[in-house]
Parts: structure tokens; C-alpha cells; sequence
């Protein structure tokens, strides 16, 4: 059959811009789907191997104080196979010529063996001497930060007392992938670090000689996980446990998940979308090819061709266009991916990156786009398939028109032949001008999806930061501290407002479901933390009961009424029934809240505090920072100014790739429909368009009759684009929604009309390169030829 | 008069119905043919009378809705779909009124579309000089005129070395002269490849080319003439 494929390759080159505009659809939603799954497969496939390697634990646990004798009590718990007892200290660092106040963590290491869990990956220089007291290793993403390197040497404040240690390595942690302090939602390298040192020195510089304050464990298999905790927790709750948590509660792996499921979404979401407006356009095509070779197939027929070998014939075409798109779309995502894999290197700290395209992601991409090809050109390969050659060889039947609506009821005075023209082609096939309709109005709600976060991310950092969190500074304490500790904050220079706060580690449940999060007990009526009813108003804290994140009430399916079990995971460990008194919307982060003195209460202790918010003097910021460093208590600071950074620059990056990507994507979209629309209306038309310039019109009223019905059928689909973009944009929102954050759906009136322009500018790129073909339209062949 | 012997076709009361919404179309009422080997048959009657109908019964291309069709003691009639195609492809050459070529194809392509799924075929330049066309063989069918497309039509029905040609209003399309060369051709190609052929033509002129002329009128045979003596196409008065 080597005609017919002749045949093949001569059509396809003469639709080459049709076949190249559907085969770039095709390369985006392949390359996303290549992008994001070989990212998601590497980064998977990175984070296995680093937690196999380094001996990434399966139970964590803190506590206030154990002697070191407990750690073989915790080793014969059933299914512990690897214990390694720890301590873990909070420290503030200096660096010098950094003004702001740095907080860390210091963990110690084993001084002359190997850890046997979350074993260090060092980048840089050695461990530390086990007979040397000042030495440390830091994490690699806080060295880079501050430009440190071994031999450099850091101020830190451990318990209290101001230590000069040097640095004798970087490194990196399984543990600490994802790098941020507790309580923060994107990671700041500069403000937090985390640091090693040997055991000995460490519980020197601690106070915690002979003792540990943090095990962590290797378990024989993930079965055990239950049990292992609830023996730990009962183990050590005389030794102020803080309750014992497995990887999924592990604030690294956790991020990680939630990350992983984020781009798995997209991983799908996305190239479906694409895929979609590739097969409709696929089959508006075919389809339109085999009505226009209805002669063709049925001679084909005639001379004994079976109806397999034309339907295949067809096929074959469908499958070299998308083809084409499928291997650029590999090459073209998987070069996308590894840059997207190395922007999330700058998130997760990852020793080393296993990127590569895999055998499976490359099949499944292929057989997925080209299956949906071929079931979405079913009816037209089946058109053509059941076409009777007696049939074909009778000219298709005249198109039956019929008076518009508009002539119907009897406006057809105020419309030119032209208009007239353009209404009854509309009106004649309704389904197909349907049609073309959806597909720009796809074009133009995908376009929406890539632009509409960046408004929207403006819109949660407005709600978090200016209606909920509204103080200047947070300080943490070591561990709950007396009520009276404010006095002394309220002392320090610049402090305007003191507004105090209460967290305790717990554990919710309600029926089956349960979450591990934090309660925080907060003073009514406070100005600096608020806490916000479903339309943003600050809302007043009930003196009863508990409030929840909306996120965490939906996960956990309680509502305002439900009684829900609270686990205290500090302290000597309370079960208490509470009464949900309502809802709070949050878009960032999830938490449980309660009236400072109620929470105090239900923990059966004293006025405790936990930490405070802060007003300050902006003036006087830097001599705060330095009293802040010297008081021993204080465990964290964060800046909420520094905060909101942090955020815009995590976001920008990610958003700035993603909108750059989504935007060009988009206007392929866009672009794909509008072309394809009009080159289908042109060959559809063009016989009838010669015989008019043939009449004595001009080729600008023959382009007005062509171009006018596309513009107006691009003017109705707008609108509808619009609806269909709020579908994917809610769509996207409900499926990226996570314990971390949630994006509200908000579209910017800036997004519809960015969409609405991108939508435009192609129909009028579309509309100028067709009406360069209808110039050159060719009169005499036009007529030449019978239809 | 060259005296045909072997029977080719057998036709017993066909009948064709085309239902077109309420009423029905007949298109044929019940037609009783014989068609010989080697035979030149002129199909003749007005526009509407059945003669398109009753040549794509004959060549596979459509199934009667009654009546027997016997071909080389085969009957077509109860055929399916796939064993016409194979019958199409083994056994008849298509010649059509608006020649039907592909346009995306050259002349020798057009042809050799058909020569690769033959079993004996002759060589495509061989068909195409056989119609006088060698030295157009690479051109498109838009770069040909009518009679020439027509040609080339008509190489790439015989190239399979067909047992049956079958030609509707070959020269329809066509001035006279023209008309006159595609006829010649045809005429060359019955008498030298002694292909039974059967050519539809509402002009009358033409019949005078014929062994038999079957005259056909409201779906019926109105009465055959059979020429004593044929005609070569050029003696032919229009
Ligand atoms: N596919 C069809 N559907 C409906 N009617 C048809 C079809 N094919 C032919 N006819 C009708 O059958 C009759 C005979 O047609 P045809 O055999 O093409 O006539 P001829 O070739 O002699 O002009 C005509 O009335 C025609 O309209
Ligand atoms: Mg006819």
C-alpha cells in the first residue's frame, strides 16, 4: 500500500499548519504530563534511595528529660529493631553582619560510632572530633545561605550561655529534606538552621549528661507503628514525652507528601485538559477530511480496497500527527522537568537527584495520547470505515438551509446578504458551530487556570497576614511558662503590645478519623491574632468548646455541635470530650483553638503560656533582636514581615515558572482551535467564497463572510470560556487543597481579561493568516473541481 | 459479428428499492441479463432510468434488495461485504464520469494504487501508455485536463487486467473530441485484453460502437439491439 501512504504524507504536508497547530497542542499536554511525572518519579525515586541509605527512622519522639538507662527499656519494645537516643536543643545563632535574629536546632550525633538512624550525608569538611567540644556541622542549605564554609566559626546560644563553636562540615539530613521551622509554612534558610554536635559536648552544653530528650527508632515494618507508639507513649509519659509520631507525622516527609501530591494533580489534571482539546480538534479534522474525500474513499472502495485499509489509511494520519506531538512533547518535557526538578531541589534538600526519564512514564505517555486519539476519532475512522462506494460516489446532498431566527422573526431588513450569510452557516450545522464554540471556550479557560494563582496567592497573604496574623514578632518559649513571663516582654525596648498564646501537641479525634495538629489557646478579644467566621470577620472566641480550621473540620467531618475527643500529647497526657463550637477560616496551615484560660483548664494546669505575639517600635527592632538572643526561654523568633517574604519569594519562583509555562501553553491552545477553525471553514467554504469573487465580490467582503462567522462565534465563546475556566480553576483548588494551605477560589477580573485578550489576539493572528489564503484563492481551480 | 460463448453475467430479476424517508425509490423493477465474455455492451436509457444502479450491482459496488446475480457461476447477491471488496478488487476495473482520480496523487501513483493490491497487474507506465499517457506520468490531476484525467482513469481500471470493465458516462464530462480518444481507448482495451465491457452512455451515437446495446427505461429493459457491424469510435457521428 505504498500509494496510499504516499497519499498520506502528500495531505499531510498540505495541512501541515493544521497538523502542526494540533500536534502543539499535543507536545504541551505531553510535556506536562512528562514534566511533572518525571519530576514526581525522580523526586520519588530520590527521596526512597536517601531514606534507605541514611536510615531515614519510622517513629519519632520527644521529651523533657530521660536518663540514658531508659534507651534499653525502649530497644526490647516488640518491633524495634534500631533505637538511637538523642539530644535536641533549640538554639539562637549570630552570624556576623546579619542583623536579624536566627533561630536553629542542635541534635546531637554519636561521638565514636556511626548513627544507626537519620544518618548525616556530608557535603563539606569532616564530623566532629569526639574529643573536641566546639565543634559543629551545619545543615548545607544554611551554610549556603550565609556563606559559611568549614573553618568558619558561629555564635550560638545553647540554654542560656553565648558558645563559639567552629564549623567543621556541612551536611545534609533525611530528616530534614524540607527545612523549616516549626510552625512556618515556607522555609527560610537564613533565619533557620540546623546544626550537628557530638553527643558528649552537646549534653555538656545542654545539661542533659547521662540523659537524652528526643529518641528516634527503626522499626522492623510499618505494621508495628501502632503498637510501637502507644508502648513509647506509655514509656515515657513520667519522663514528659510529647508524644510519639510516625513518618507521616514527620514535619519533613509530611511536606513532602503534600508536595507530591500537588504535582501529582497537576501531573493529571493538566494533560488531560490538553489531550481533550487535541481530540477535539483531531476529530473535528478527520472528520471534516473524510466528508470532504467521501469520493476518494468510496474509489478507493471500488477498486477493492476493504473498508479496514481505508479506515486504518486515516488512522495512520491521526497517529503520525500525534505522534509527532507525543516524541516533541517527551523531548520538550523532559528538559521542562529537569528544570523544575532543580527548582525543587531548592526546596527539598536532597544530597543528589536521580532524574530520568523511565521506560513506563515514556510508554504510558505514548499509549495514552494516542489511545485517546483513536477513540476520539472513533466516529469519523468509523465514517469513513462504513461508507458504502455506491453511496459516495453520489454527490454529498446539498446543505439545507433554512431562515435564520432572526429572519423568523422578521429582522432580516437590518442584516446585508453578508450577515444573512453568516447567521444561516451558523444556524445550519448548530452541533458543529457548538462545537467550535467549546473548543475556544476551553482555550480560553485554560489560560485562566495558569494565570488565576497569582492574584489569588496576593488575596491569602492579605487574609493571613493582615486580617488574622497582625503581629510584628512571634517569640516561642523553651517549654509552657508561667503568665508572668509577659511582664518581662512588655519590658523590653519597643515593645507595644503583648499578646500571649498557649500550644500544646494533640491529637483530635472524631469517629474513625483522627489528626495530629496543634491546639493553641489564645485570650479573647485579642487585636494581633484573630481569628476569622467563613465571610473574613473576625469572629469572637466562644468561652466554651473548641474552634477549628474549616480544612481540619472538613478532614476530620465534624461540624458546629460534635463532640470530639482531644488527646493531650504533653504533659501527663489528658483525654478530654470537647464540644465544637464552630469553624474559622484559614488558608494557610490547620489548628485547633480554644480560649487561653479554658485551654488552661483543660490541661489542668496554671495560667501557662507558650509564647506571645508582639507590637514593636519598628525604631527600635534591632536592639530588641539583641535582648531577644539573651533571654534562655525564648526558643524561636519570627518576623512576620520576614514571613510574608518568605512566602512571595517560595511562590514567585514556583508560580513564575508555572505561569510562564501555563501562559505559552495556553496561547498554543488558543491558537490551536482558532486556526484549526477557520482552515476547516475555509475549505469548507472555499468553493462558495470563489464563486462570489467570481460574482464580482471583493476579497475583503468574501473575507468578512468567512472571518465574521469565526469572530462571532469567538465573541459568544468568551463568556462561556469564562465559565469553563472557573469549572477548572475550582477544579484545581479543590484538588490541591492540603494540610499546608488551600487556595481560595478567587478569580481576579485581571485573569478574565488576560484570557479574553490571549483568546483575541489568536483569532486575529488566525483571521490574518487566513485571509492571506483567501487572497490567494484560486478562482478557476475552485470551479474547476466538482464538490 | 464475433460470436461470444462464455457468460460472464447472470442477472434474474433485480430489483433495487431506495427507501428515501416515506416513499420508496425503485430504482430497478426486476431486470433479466446475460453478459458475455469479452463482450463491448452499451448501457443506454434517460437520466433516472436505473443504468448507474444496475452497473454497481454488476460491479460489487451496491447488493440488489431482490433477484439473483450470478458471476462466473458465483452469486453475488448474497455476498457480504467483505467478499464484494474481494470481488471488486479481483475482478472489475471502474471507469467513473468525473474521473474520481486522487488528487494528492500522480498519474503513475493513481495507477499504482490499484497495480499493488492486484494480482497480475500490468506495470502502471505499461497502463498509461496503453491509454497514450506515457509521457504525463508524473503529473497531478490538476495539472491534466478532463480527457487526459479521464485516461488516466481508465489505466488505472484496466491495469489490474480486470475481467469486467465497467464504465459509467465515461464521456460526460467531455467535449467531443476528447470524448472520441477516451472512447478509443476504451474500445483498444476490449478488443485487445478482450475484457467484458460495459459502458453507460445516454448518447446514442454512441451505441453504435456496441456488440449488444441494452436500453433501459424505468428501471426495466425496454428491448437489446445487437450491431451487426461495431463501429470504431471515430466513424462515429454525434
Ligand atoms: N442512493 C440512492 N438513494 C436514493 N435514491 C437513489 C439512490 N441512488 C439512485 N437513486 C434513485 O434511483 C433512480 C435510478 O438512479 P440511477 O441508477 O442513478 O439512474 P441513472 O444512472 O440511469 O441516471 C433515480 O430515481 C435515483 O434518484
Ligand atoms: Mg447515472
Amino acid at each position: 500500500m505504498r500509494s496510499l501512504d504516499r497519499k498520506l504524507w502528500r495531505e499531510l504536508w498540505q495541512m501541515k499548519s493544521q497538523a502542526i497547530a494540533i500536534a502543539l497542542v499535543i507536545v504541551c499536554g505531553v510535556a506536562i504530563h512528562i514534566m511533572f511525572g518525571a519530576t514526581l518519579e525522580a523526586l520519588r525515586q530520590t527521596q526512597a534511595r536517601y531514606y534507605q541509605d541514611y536510615r531515614f527512622a519510622d517513629v519519632f519522639v520527644s521529651m523533657k528529660r530521660a536518663p540514658e538507662s531508659l534507651r534499653a527499656r525502649i530497644a526490647t519494645i516488640p518491633g524495634v529493631v534500631e533505637t538511637e537516643t538523642r539530644v535536641v536543643a533549640p538554639i539562637n545563632l549570630e552570624v556576623a553582619g546579619f542583623p536579624e535574629p536566627i533561630t536553629g536546632r542542635l541534635i546531637s550525633i554519636p561521638d565514636n560510632r556511626e548513627s544507626r538512624l537519620n544518618r548525616l550525608y556530608l557535603r563539606q569538611g569532616r564530623l566532629v572530633a569526639a574529643d573536641r567540644d566546639d565543634e559543629v556541622i551545619v545543615s548545607e542549605a544554611f551554610a549556603g545561605a550565609h556563606h559559611l564554609t568549614p573553618g568558619a566559626r558561629l555564635r550560638v546560644v545553647i540554654n542560656g550561655r553565648r558558645q563559639t563553636l567552629t564549623i567543621v562540615g556541612t551536611a545534609l539530613s533525611p530528616e530534614y529534606i524540607n527545612q523549616m521551622r516549626p510552625g512556618s509554612l515556607f522555609p527560610d534558610y537564613q533565619r533557620y538552621g540546623v546544626l550537628w554536635m557530638g553527643r558528649r559536648a552537646l549534653g555538656v552544653a545542654y545539661g542533659m549528661e547521662g540523659a537524652f530528650n528526643d529518641v528516634v527508632l527503626g522499626l522492623a515494618s510499618d505494621h508495628a507503628v501502632p503498637e510501637v507508639i502507644d508502648a513509647l507513649d506509655r514509656l515515657l509519659t513520667p519522663y514528659g514525652g510529647l508524644g510519639a509520631y510516625d513518618r507521616e507525622d514527620q514535619a519533613s516527609h509530611r511536606f513532602l507528601s503534600e508536595e507530591f501530591n500537588q504535582i501529582t494533580l497537576s501531573a493529571t489534571l493538566f494533560p488531560a485538559l490538553f489531550l481533550g482539546v487535541a481530540v477535539f480538534l483531531l476529530n473535528v479534522v478527520v472528520n471534516r477530511l473524510v466528508g470532504m474525500q467521501r469520493e476518494q474513499i468510496g474509489t478507493l472502495k471500488a477498486f477493492g480496497y476493504g473498508n479496514v485499509a481505508v479506515a486504518l489509511h486515516y488512522l495512520k494520519l491521526v497517529l503520525a500527527i500525534v505522534l509527532a506531538g507525543v516524541v516533541a512533547g517527551i523531548f520538550t518535557g523532559a528538559w521542562l522537568g529537569q528544570s523544575l526538578a532543580e527548582l525543587y531541589m531548592t526546596f527539598f534538600r536532597f544530597p543528589f537527584l536521580d532524574y530520568r526519564l523511565t521506560w513506563p512514564l515514556v510508554l504510558g505517555a505514548t499509549l495514552f495520547n494516542a489511545g485517546a486519539a483513536v477513540i476520539g476519532t472513533a466516529v469519523a475512522l468509523r465514517a469513513a470505515f462504513a461508507l458504502r462506494p455506491a453511496e459516495a460516489m453520489r454527490p454529498e446532498p446539498p446543505a439545507r438551509y433554512r431562515a435564520t431566527m432572526i429572519e423568523r422573526l422578521g429582522l432580516q431588513r437590518f442584516l446585508s446578504p453578508p450577515n444573512r450569510m453568516i447567521l444561516r452557516h451558523i444556524e445550519r450545522r448548530p452541533l458543529k458551530s457548538l462545537l467550535t464554540m467549546l473548543g475556544i471556550a476551553l482555550a480560553c479557560g485554560i489560560t485562566m487556570v495558569g494565570r488565576f494563582q497569582e492574584a489569588t496567592i496576593e488575596h491569602m497573604l492579605d487574609v493571613h497576614y493582615k486580617l488574622s496574623q497582625r503581629e510584628d514578632l512571634a517569640v516561642t518559649f523553651v517549654e509552657a511558662t508561667a503568665w508572668q513571663a509577659i511582664s518581662s516582654l512588655m519590658g523590653l525596648p519597643g515593645v507595644e503590645r503583648v499578646e500571649v498564646f498557649r500550644t500544646v501537641p494533640v491529637r483530635l479525634r472524631f469517629q474513625q478519623r483522627s489528626h495530629r495538629t496543634i491546639l493553641k489557646g489564645i485570650p479573647a478579644g485579642g487585636d494581633l491574632q484573630r481569628l476569622l467566621d467563613a465571610g473574613l470577620r473576625p469572629l469572637a472566641l466562644p468561652a466554651e468548646g473548641v474552634l477549628l480550621t474549616d480544612y481540619l473540620g472538613q478532614m476530620l467531618g465534624v461540624r458546629a455541635g460534635d463532640r470530639l475527643l482531644i488527646e493531650v500529647l504533653e504533659g501527663n497526657r489528658p483525654v478530654r470530650e470537647v464540644a465544637v463550637a464552630g469553624l474559622v477560616k484559614e488558608y494557610l496551615g490547620v489548628a485547633g483553638y480554644m480560649e487561653l484560660a479554658g485551654l488552661n483548664r483543660l490541661l489542668r494546669e496554671g495560667p501557662a503560656i507558650s509564647g506571645a505575639y508582639l507590637a514593636v517600635d519598628d525604631r527600635v527592632r534591632p536592639a530588641l533582636y539583641r535582648r531577644l538572643e539573651e533571654i534562655p526561654r525564648i526558643a524561636g523568633t519570627a518576623i512576620r514581615e520576614q514571613e510574608i517574604r518568605n512566602f512571595h519569594r517560595t511562590m514567585e519562583q514556583t508560580m513564575l515558572f508555572f505561569t510562564f509555562i501555563a501562559t505559552i501553553f495556553a496561547i498554543i491552545i488558543a491558537f490551536g482551535v482558532i486556526y484549526n477553525s477557520a482552515r476547516i471553514a475555509l475549505t469548507e467554504q472555499g468553493r462558495e467564497l470563489a464563486s462570489l469573487r467570481v460574482l464580482g465580490f471583493t476579497r475583503a467582503e468574501i473575507a468578512y463572510i468567512l472571518l465574521g462567522e469565526l469572530g462571532l462565534l469567538v465573541l459568544l465563546a468568551i463568556p462561556f470560556g469564562f465559565l469553563i475556566g472557573q469549572g477548572i480553576c475550582a477544579l484545581f483548588v479543590q484538588g490541591a487543597r492540603s494540610e499546608l494551605y488551600r487556595i481560595p477560589l478567587i478569580i481576579h477580573p485581571s485573569t478574565y481579561a488576560f484570557a479574553a485578550t490571549v483568546v483575541l489576539v489568536s483569532a486575529l493572528v488566525s483571521g490574518l493568516l487566513i485571509r492571506r489564503k483567501l487572497d490567494r484563492l484560486d478562482l478557476i481551480a475552485v470551479l474547476k473541481t466538482r464538490d | 459479428m464475433t460470436a461470444f460463448h462464455d457468460r460472464v453475467f447472470l442477472a434474474q430479476g433485480l430489483t433495487k428499492i431506495y427507501p428515501m424517508g416515506e416513499i420508496q425509490v425503485q430504482a430497478l423493477r426486476g431486470v433479466d441479463l446475460e453478459l458475455f465474455a469479452g463482450e463491448f455492451v452499451v448501457l443506454l436509457g434517460p437520466s433516472g432510468s436505473g443504468k448507474s444502479t444496475l452497473l454497481n450491482i454488476l460491479g460489487g459496488l451496491d447488493s440488489p434488495s431482490s433477484g439473483a446475480m450470478q458471476y462466473g457461476g458465483r452469486n453475488l447477491s448474497v455476498y457480504d461485504d467483505a467478499e464484494l471488496t474481494r470481488y471488486r478488487r479481483e475482478h472489475v476495473g471502474f471507469v467513473f464520469q468525473f474521473y474520481n482520480l486522487i488528487p494528492s496523487l500522480t498519474a503513475r501513483e493513481n495507477v499504482a494504487l490499484v497495480t499493488e493490491i492486484a494480482r497480475n497487474p500490468l506495470a502502471p507506465e505499461e497502463a498509461l501508455d496503453l491509454v497514450g499517457l506515457a509521457d504525463r506520468m508524473d503529473h497531478f490531476p490538476a495539472q491534466l485536463s478532463g480527457g487526459e484525467q479521464q485516461r488516466v482513469a481508465i489505466a488505472r481500471a484496466v491495469a489490474k487486467r480486470p475481467e469486467v470493465l465497467l464504465c459509467d458516462e465515461p464521456t460526460g464530462a467531455l467535449d467531443v473530441q476528447t470524448g472520441i480518444r477516451v472512447l478509443t481507448v476504451i474500445e483498444r482495451v476490449n478488443r485487445e485484453l478482450g475484457t467484458t465491457t460495459v459502458v453507460i452512455t445516454h448518447n446514442a451515437a454512441i451505441a453504435a460502437m456496441a456488440d449488444r446495446v441494452i436500453h433501459l427505461s424505468n428501471g426495466l429493459i425496454a428491448h437489446i439491439d445487437r450491431n451487426a457491424q461495431r463501429q470504431a469510435p471515430h466513424e462515429i457521428v454525434w
